[in-house]
């Protein structure tokens, strides 16, 4: 069983290697790479690749650990025991079961991927030290203690907005995902549109190139937007001879707003051609 | 089988520890790269590279340990491996001794033999002759004795006979990736937080919630309230270059510890003493200079203020204008310090020097009386007597 990409996922041979390891050795692998170069979609691929479920757990800034094993809701509880509900004796009731929860209780493997746990406060990794190491964790309310049936496959990505704790990263697999070179973009254009020319795409990924080398851009242009742009350009009808003015700065890039997504980035492009 | 080549790895510090050694042969044993270059590369750097920082280091060592490591050029290796030089194994020479060595010659053929030794040694060493390494009466190395040596990696000159020292790079910018034992002056740092609700509701406020109830008559009224949140905010002076580089490691340290502790969080460098200027980026300083009253006016007088700084210098670039030894400074700098007290109120100045030598240095006096006397030495309990004063406006 290895993860050899998906007919709509190019794959480099060095992730999927390390795919491959972490699920044979199973270890977290963190994923990290610039914005748009397919973090995210990585889980959802092995997922179709391998077969199997998936759960997401998206962090956000207020997101804690324990809010991933579970969440006890004594306000509810108290509520409920004024109003002489049943439920009120069984404490399991108000217990709210996490995404790891979840993952370790499936009775087959499935995919975890921690989205973006760079945006959370800076003890979150910690806090998942030990569940993420043995993959048990213990529910303190109900007495019992989670243990993984099956060890899911788990995903974790970042943006750099934070540095992971050493602890951490030690107990995980690392890939950095870089942007792809030409050959590999125009593989994973062709995987997605079979039907666009391709003197159009070799024109698109001229300019598209040309964008990303400007020194003065923010928020270089990524493979997503280079394939939300191909789809505009055929469906505008926008044809090769018309990039070729683009290409001698004749006129300017048609949908540049799908390309370049803040005012200063289209400012410094405008400016020069 | 591969240890040489994680020790290579470990000793030009890319921080692998055993426990990815250990994961990487158990990949090994489970076939996982396929008796292949080109996969065990792929295999051994996702498993022991942990940070994108580190994979041009790990590319170029991965290339010369599977070249042979006599291809590596010299100059790519001037951080001499922390690991030759710990001092662990020192070797006192008696006076007679020294007597005995001679010096080995002058400054250009130390240079060019340590040159030719480094692409010979592979290992650490110690002791001996003819080797860098510590301890040894080599003229290469740290901890030993000859009086024509280079000192390498060494934190304080044992016989301060040293020419020329590698280890020191002027002006250097605070490295704040430096990880290492900083948990310890979080832990102190994190005293300081001050802890504030704002924001959404979402916690129980037991005790409103039980005199609500109890004037309900027992029927539940539950009051909620926001949930504590760290509002601290920090500003850091930082003293840079001269008589700071012997204590860069622990600012750095510190400098560290406290960006990963404060969300509000800002610096400045100067140099010897505060005057009009202060800058952000090291390497630009005279560039991009910021002036002192913009940061007046910039930051509130709440902000907690740290400055780091060995204040040993001249009295005379303290209390005289014109003192300071870089530039024409119309005010002198005890009326910028001045200045800065009275409008943070919540101001500490850490030390690196050893607390019993301030003494010795009547500018150190200048300066503490010039903050209240809330001066305290850059150490743990330092810290935390700092942080501890904080609490009150000085």
């Amino acid at each position: 069983m290895l993860f050899q990409g998906t007919e709509n996922y190019i794959v480099s041979k060095d992730l999927s290697i390390a795919v491959n390891a972490a699920i044979s050795l199973q270890k977290p692998l963190l994923i990290k790479g610039e914005p748009g170069t397919g973090k995210t979609l990585l889980a959802f691929e092995i997922a179709k690749a391998l077969n199997k479920k998936i759960i997401t757990w998206h962090v956000k800034s207020t997101t804690t650990a324990q809010q991933g094993l579970y969440e006890y809701d004594a306000v509810s509880r108290l509520r409920d025991s004024q109003l002489g509900s049943d439920k009120v004796n069984d404490i399991a009731n108000y217990i709210k079961k996490g995404k790891l929860w979840e993952a370790f209780e499936s009775n087959e493997q499935v995919i975890l991927l921690i989205d973006e746990i760079d945006k959370a406060d800076i003890e979150f990794p910690n806090d998942l030290l030990l569940e993420l190491d043995k993959m048990e964790f213990y529910c303190y309310e109900t007495g019992e203690t989670i243990k993984a049936h099956i060890r899911p496959i788990i995903i974790i990505t970042s943006n750099n907005e934070k540095e992971l704790p050493d602890a951490f990263l030690r107990r995980c697999f690392f890939h950095y995902i870089v942007f792809p070179n030409r050959e590999t973009l125009k593989e994973i254009v062709n995987v997605h549109y079979q039907s666009i020319e391709d003197k159009l795409v070799e024109k698109a990924m001229d300019i598209f190139y040309a964008l990303r080398d400007k020194r003065n851009i923010k928020k270089k242009p990524s493979t997503s937007e280079l394939i939300d742009w191909l789809k505009l350009l055929s469906v505008g009808k926008i044809t090769g001879a018309e990039l070729d003015k683009v290409l001698s700065g004749k006129s300017e890039i048609p949908f540049l707003g799908s390309l370049l997504k803040n005012e200063h980035d289209k400012k410094a492009v405008l400016g020069s051609y | 089988m591969f240890i040489d080549f994680f020790l290579l790895l470990k000793n030009n510090k890319i921080p692998v520890t055993l426990q990815e050694y250990l994961t990487l042969l158990e990949a090994l044993d489970k076939n996982l790269a396929e008796y292949n270059v080109e996969s065990f590369y792929f295999l051994s750097r996702t498993i022991l590279v942990k940070n994108e920082k580190y994979l041009d280091l790990f590319d170029q060592l991965f290339a010369a340990y599977f070249k042979g490591i006599e291809t590596i050029n010299t100059s790519e290796f001037i951080e001499i491996p922390e690991d030759w030089l710990r001092k662990n194994s020192e070797k006192f020479l008696s006076p007679e001794e020294m007597e005995k060595i001679k010096a080995f010659g002058n400054l250009d053929e130390i240079i060019e033999r340590l040159k030719e030794l480094m692409k010979e040694q592979k290992e650490r060493h110690e002791g001996g002759g003819k080797w860098i390494g510590t301890g040894g009466t080599s003229p290469f190395g740290a901890y030993g004795y000859n009086p024509a040596g280079v000192r390498i990696g060494q934190e304080s000159s044992r016989h301060r006979r040293a020419i020329k020292v590698w280890d020191k790079r002027e002006f250097k910018n605070l490295r704040d990736d430096v990880e290492l034992e900083t948990r310890n002056m979080k832990m102190a740092l994190r005293k300081l937080r001050v802890l504030s609700r704002e924001g959404k509701k979402e916690e129980l406020d037991l005790e409103k919630t039980i005199t609500k109830t109890s004037k309900n008559g027992g029927v539940l009224d539950l009051e909620m309230v926001p949930a504590e949140k760290n509002t601290v905010k920090v500003l850091l002076f930082l003293d840079i270059g001269g008589s700071m580089d012997d204590h860069v490691e622990l600012c750095s340290q510190l400098f560290s510890a406290a960006k990963f502790e404060f969300k509000h969080l800002d610096f400045f460098y100067f140099h010897n003493c505060l005057y009009e200027n202060v800058w952000k980026n090291n390497i630009r300083r005279w560039e991009e200079k910021i002036s002192t009253y913009d940061v007046l006016n910039t930051y509130n007088s709440d902000y907690k203020v740290f400055f780091i700084g060995d204040a040993s210098m001249s009295p005379f670039e303290i209390v005289y204008a014109n003192g300071s030894v870089e530039h024409y400074n119309t005010e002198p700098g005890s009326a910028w310090l001045k200045r800065i007290v009275e409008y943070f109120p919540y101001s500490v100045w850490l030390n690196p020097i050893a607390q019993n030598e301030w003494k010795e240095t009547p500018s150190i006096e200048l300066v503490s009386k010039l903050f209240n006397n809330r001066m305290y030495p850059l150490t743990l309990s330092g810290i935390e007597e700092a942080v501890a004063a904080l609490k009150k406006k000085g």
